[in-house]
């Protein structure tokens, strides 16, 4: 049994006077204990509401969220406040993309960690402190019993963002939700916050879920991908499966955009035209038809399907009228995807 | 519109077609987008908000009473044609009769061609007092916002100058230097105009500057100046007219506060002593004095001055709203 | 934070010196002199300029300035036409009964308004929000003295619930300590008198609360919906804190940062309202006595007044600032 299955969720933002909106509409994946998995699309595609809505931390009014998520045998959808605040924090924890806004200014990080331990582990006083200086330690920031008094303002990105996993890990939480965790960072940050991402899921056994635009991110790190695109998957597989033989052309036009190394001299980059605001209603057609070099009229009538690959590919999906046949030699990123991490 | 479909790609249906559909099924989705203008769009939230539309409704009713008022006024009112009814020593007074809407005041006057020639005089206090801090303010504010904008050790200095003015006049409270002021004039209509309006100068001066500053750092000055725009044209020509938001804000606020002050230093003894030309600060401070026999002659000025301002400070924090970036949706 | 303070102190000196020409020049433009107040109606000629002349009104404008930053520069305003006393005194011994109606309404206006403003915000859109709204908007459009007079017919004369006048009632004995009422009668254990003057700081506190209890109210709600949708609540949230613990720490503790200013900046409408509130109370502090000093022509006294007002103004938004760094990690005073 996985320890996150997230059936058919949905989330809808019902502003008065305006025509509702389905931000996240039907999503499905899953997460076994231990495991990395990928939310990758677009800024606006339901990746970010999704993991909200599973901490139940989207509004209560003007939302309405739908399907399933059992985590360890409970619907987190269905958890009364009480309840999921108990494991927010303990079981379940999250990293935010910017990490000067996600931390309150006025308090010191000290005191920002020590409160959770206080929460969850009714840990006070100078065994907190040690502790949060422990897990400052961990997360490889130096002189940490001197950090604890400073205040956010005070410290470099690279380090907020290693203080925030600090306080995101500080209870050995089984389930981490990571949000674009490097988006806010300078490049050659990135890389050390996702080494360091990397090693505490390993070291500490903990499921990791990232979410991310950047499939760069993701071939380091996912053990299976899911492709969102406005609100629906529209691809999922495991990893070495996605990059050597993606059958979206969505998917196939993210992989292109990745600069590469192995590219030769000259050769311009992909990117997917248009953006995401180019769409039509997935009731209409596909929601990508309008930045499709491949689409029909076939795929303006009626939403597509998901539709299993099968056979020896198992597990993985796609939901494309017209998806891309694997080539003998893959269209990209094949050697990103056979880097292995573990 | 096409209905038989044909999925093969290269299918018998026609590129034009699916092309049509797209573009369609396109304009279905984005049927509920806004576009326009910063401006325009502003403009679109401020039709739409109940706060406005009760503000403007306050205000254009006020300000069809007040030009009206000469017209439609039924008595004059300075005259005292009911002298001899009212009695206010001994607690004798009229209330609201067929002849007399809103009954008579202490001296035996109409009370309601007071009411409308008080909207007249309040209406004619607001804007020139307001009129007054604004121009001045503007001036002041503007002169030191383009000086430190266009630059140099002499533009800084004069900034400093006149800020440090400004702020020296800010640490007295507004009504203390109207007050002052209208010792100066002596009490009448013009004095309280003046009074309310330059105490108000600072308060512009500081807004405007501020606001200029503010918007030399934005990212479309720095982009003017990178392609050679002369200074002189980003100041004025971007930088100010970008900048009169929030004084444009005030201004309709400040019309509120003029009219509420003009009725403090009526109180205060500096109002206006003309009986042919009552407004309604006068006429509320004259009424203080028989609160306990007849509060009817203090409630009607009162609440036209309460719901008058309430008017103004509706729609001006309705357009503060409006044209803050950061409270849209 | 010493040497903050010691510069802002030191800028206030030349604001200060420059406000004193522009009030001494401005002050002298006053139609009639002190000569036509003082004196009664059937004076001569001769008295009244010799009168001008025993005040100094004679020398040239220039030279009467240069005498009074001589004298300023010991602090002191020169005495009161009307009174003749020496313009600090008249001052410091008006001065705590306006301080106690101003604290008085601060108070009101802080203990009414946070609260409000915050569970409006937290309410947003319910019955409470839209009259907390609807409430401060109607609060800054009341002018004060209608509102002082309302509340003084209605609960002093009417329901004689309260005292219409005056700082405390007539024949309680009271010894003087600080000026300050309320202050001294429990340090010379007088509780008496305690109860007294709280019961007539009520009626005129109210009134003059009613502008900064709107504005503060209106800052905190704004606040508090602004700190609402930022980032770190969200982080607070998603560690699972209890709910009182991100109100407190992480929402209003942010929240209360703009308001703190707004106090600050909440003195001098406040000093303003204590004119009008004080006529009406006939309370007896500062704000009747510059209205007075302005009908009579008491240049030292309007001068030094206004003077000592807009230094009570600057040091009370020092104070402000000071103490919001402590408030603020993110603002270290220079």
């Amino acid at each position: 049994m996985p320890l996150l299955a997230v059936d058919n969720l949905s989330v809808t933002f019902t502003a008065q006077g305006k025509r509702p909106v389905r931000a996240v509409d039907g999503v499905s994946f899953s997460l076994a204990e231990g495991s990395v998995a990928g939310l990758v699309g677009e800024s606006g595609c339901g990746k970010s509401v999704s993991s909200l809505a599973l901490l139940g931390l989207l509004p209560r009014r003007g939302v309405r969220v739908g399907g399933t998520a059992t985590f360890d045998g409970t619907d987190l959808l269905r958890l009364p406040p009480k309840r999921m605040r108990e494991i927010r924090g303990s079981e379940l924890a999250m990293i935010f993309q910017d990490p000067l806004s996600s931390l309150n200014p006025v308090v010191p990080i000290g005191r920002q960690i020590t409160e959770t331990l206080a929460r969850h582990r009714r840990m006070r006083g100078s065994a907190a402190r040690k502790r949060a200086a422990e897990l400052l330690e961990r997360v490889g920031i130096p002189d940490p019993a001197a950090r604890l008094r400073d205040y956010p303002h005070q410290l470099s990105g690279g380090m907020r963002q290693r203080a925030l996993i600090a306080m995101a890990v500080a209870c050995a939480p089984r389930l981490l939700i990571a949000d674009e965790p490097t988006t806010a960072l300078d490049v050659t940050i990135q890389a050390q916050i996702l080494d360091l991402l990397g090693e505490l899921v390993r070291s500490e056994g903990t499921a990791l879920l990232l979410i991310t635009h950047d499939l760069g991110v993701v071939a380091g790190l996912c053990d299976t991908v899911t492709v969102l695109y406005a609100g629906r998957v529209i691809e999922s597989a495991p990893r070495h499966e996605l990059f050597a033989a993606p059958r979206h052309p969505y998917t196939v036009g993210l992989l292109d955009s990745v600069p590469r190394l192995d590219a030769e001299q000259g050769q311009p980059l992909r990117p997917v035209r248009g953006s995401v605001t180019d769409a039509i209603d997935w009731s209409d057609g596909c929601a990508f038809a309008p930045r499709c070099d491949h689409y029909t009229m076939a795929c303006l009538t009626g939403a597509p399907e998901l539709t299993s690959v099968g056979g020896d590919r198992d597990g993985h999906h796609h939901r494309c009228v017209h998806p891309i046949h694997p080539t003998p030699e893959p269209s990209a990123a094949r050697a990103a995807g056979e880097g292995s991490v573990r | 519109m096409v209905t038989e479909i044909n999925g093969k790609p290269g299918g018998t249906v026609g590129k034009a077609d699916k092309v049509d559909r797209l573009a369609e099924l396109s304009a279905r989705h984005d049927s509920d987008a806004e576009g326009g203008s910063l401006l325009r769009e502003a403009f679109g939230r401020l039709r739409r908000s109940p706060m406005a539309i009760t503000g403007a409704a306050i205000i254009g009713t006020f300000v069809i009473v007040a030009l009206l008022a000469p017209f439609v006024v039924p008595y004059d009112p300075a005259a005292q044609l009911w002298g001899r009814e009212v009695q206010p020593n001994h607690n004798v007074f009229v209330g609201p009769r067929a002849e007399n809407w809103f009954g008579l005041d202490h001296l035996g006057r109409d009370q309601f061609s007071r009411m409308l020639v008080g909207a007249q005089n309040s209406l004619l206090v607001g804007v020139i007092a307001t009129l007054l801090g604004f121009s001045a303010g503007a001036l002041l504010g503007g002169l030191a916002g383009a000086a430190v904008g266009l630059g140099g050790a002499w533009g800084r200095r004069l900034d400093t100058v006149i800020m440090r003015f400004v702020d020296m006049m800010l640490a007295i409270p507004s009504l203390l230097i109207a007050v002052s002021i209208a010792a100066i004039l002596g009490p009448s209509l013009t004095t309280v105009m003046v009074a309310v309006g330059v105490a108000q100068i600072p308060i512009f001066a500081r807004l405007l500057r501020g606001s200029m500053l503010a918007q030399s750092h934005a990212d479309y000055v720095l982009a003017a100046t990178a392609l050679g725009v002369r200074r002189r044209r980003i100041v004025l020509g971007h930088v100010l007219p970008n900048s009169l938001g929030p004084v444009i804000v005030q201004a309709t606020l400040t019309l509120a506060t003029a009219i509420i002050e003009a009725a403090a230093l009526s109180y205060l003894g500096f109002g206006n002593p003309d009986p042919a030309t009552p407004d309604w600060g006068a006429m509320l401070a004259d009424a203080q004095r028989f609160l306990v026999g007849a509060p009817s002659l203090a409630v009607y000025p009162a609440v036209a001055i309460i719901i008058t301002a309430l008017g103004f400070t509706l729609l001006g924090e309705a357009m503060r709203e409006s044209l803050d970036p950061k409270l849209r949706k | 934070m010493l040497r903050y303070t010691i510069k802002r102190l030191a800028q206030l000196v030349p604001a200060l010196f420059g406000l004193s020409i522009l009030l001494f020049f401005w002050l002298r433009l006053l139609p009639g002199g002190p000569e036509n107040t003082l004196l009664p109606d059937d004076a001569t000629a001769e008295q009244r300029e010799a009168l001008r002349e025993s005040l100094g009104l004679n020398e040239p404008i220039i030279v009467q300035y240069g005498l009074f930053l001589q004298r300023l520069a010991q602090f002191d305003f020169g005495n009161s036409l009307q009174t003749g006393r020496p313009v600090m005194q008249e001052f410091t011994t008006r001065f705590p009964a306006t301080a106690e109606l101003a604290l008085t309404a601060m108070l009101i206006a802080v203990c009414v308004g946070i609260p409000l403003g915050y569970f409006a915000a937290r309410r947003r859109g319910s019955l409470l929000d839209s009259g907390a709204v609807a409430g401060s908007l109607l609060g800054i459009c009341i002018p004060v003295f209608f509102l002082a007079a309302m509340l003084k017919v209605v609960f002093a004369e009417k329901l004689g619930l309260l005292p219409s006048a005056f700082r405390m009632s007539p024949g309680l004995h009271y010894t003087e300590v600080t000026g300050f009422r309320v202050l001294d009668s429990v340090l010379t254990g007088e509780f008496d008198v305690t109860v007294n003057a709280i019961s007539h700081l009520v009626l005129p506190g109210l009134a003059l609360s009613s502008i900064p209890l709107a504005v503060i109210t209106r800052m905190t709600r704004a606040s508090v919906l602004e700190v609402l949708s930022q980032d770190y609540v969200r982080t607070a949230e998603s560690k699972g804190l209890r709910p009182h613990v991100v109100r407190g720490r992480h929402v209003l503790r942010n929240a209360m940062l703009p308001v703190i200013t707004a106090i600050g900046l909440l003195v001098g409408s406040l000093l303003a309202g204590a004119v009008l509130t004080e006529s009406v109370f006939a309370f007896g502090g500062i704000g009747s006595f510059i209205y007075e000093s302005t009908q009579q022509r008491d240049y030292p006294a309007i001068l030094g007044f206004l003077m000592l007002i807009a230094v009570i103004y600057v040091v009370v938004n020092l104070l402000v600032d000071l103490s919001y760094t402590l408030f603020d990690p993110r603002v270290r005073v220079r």
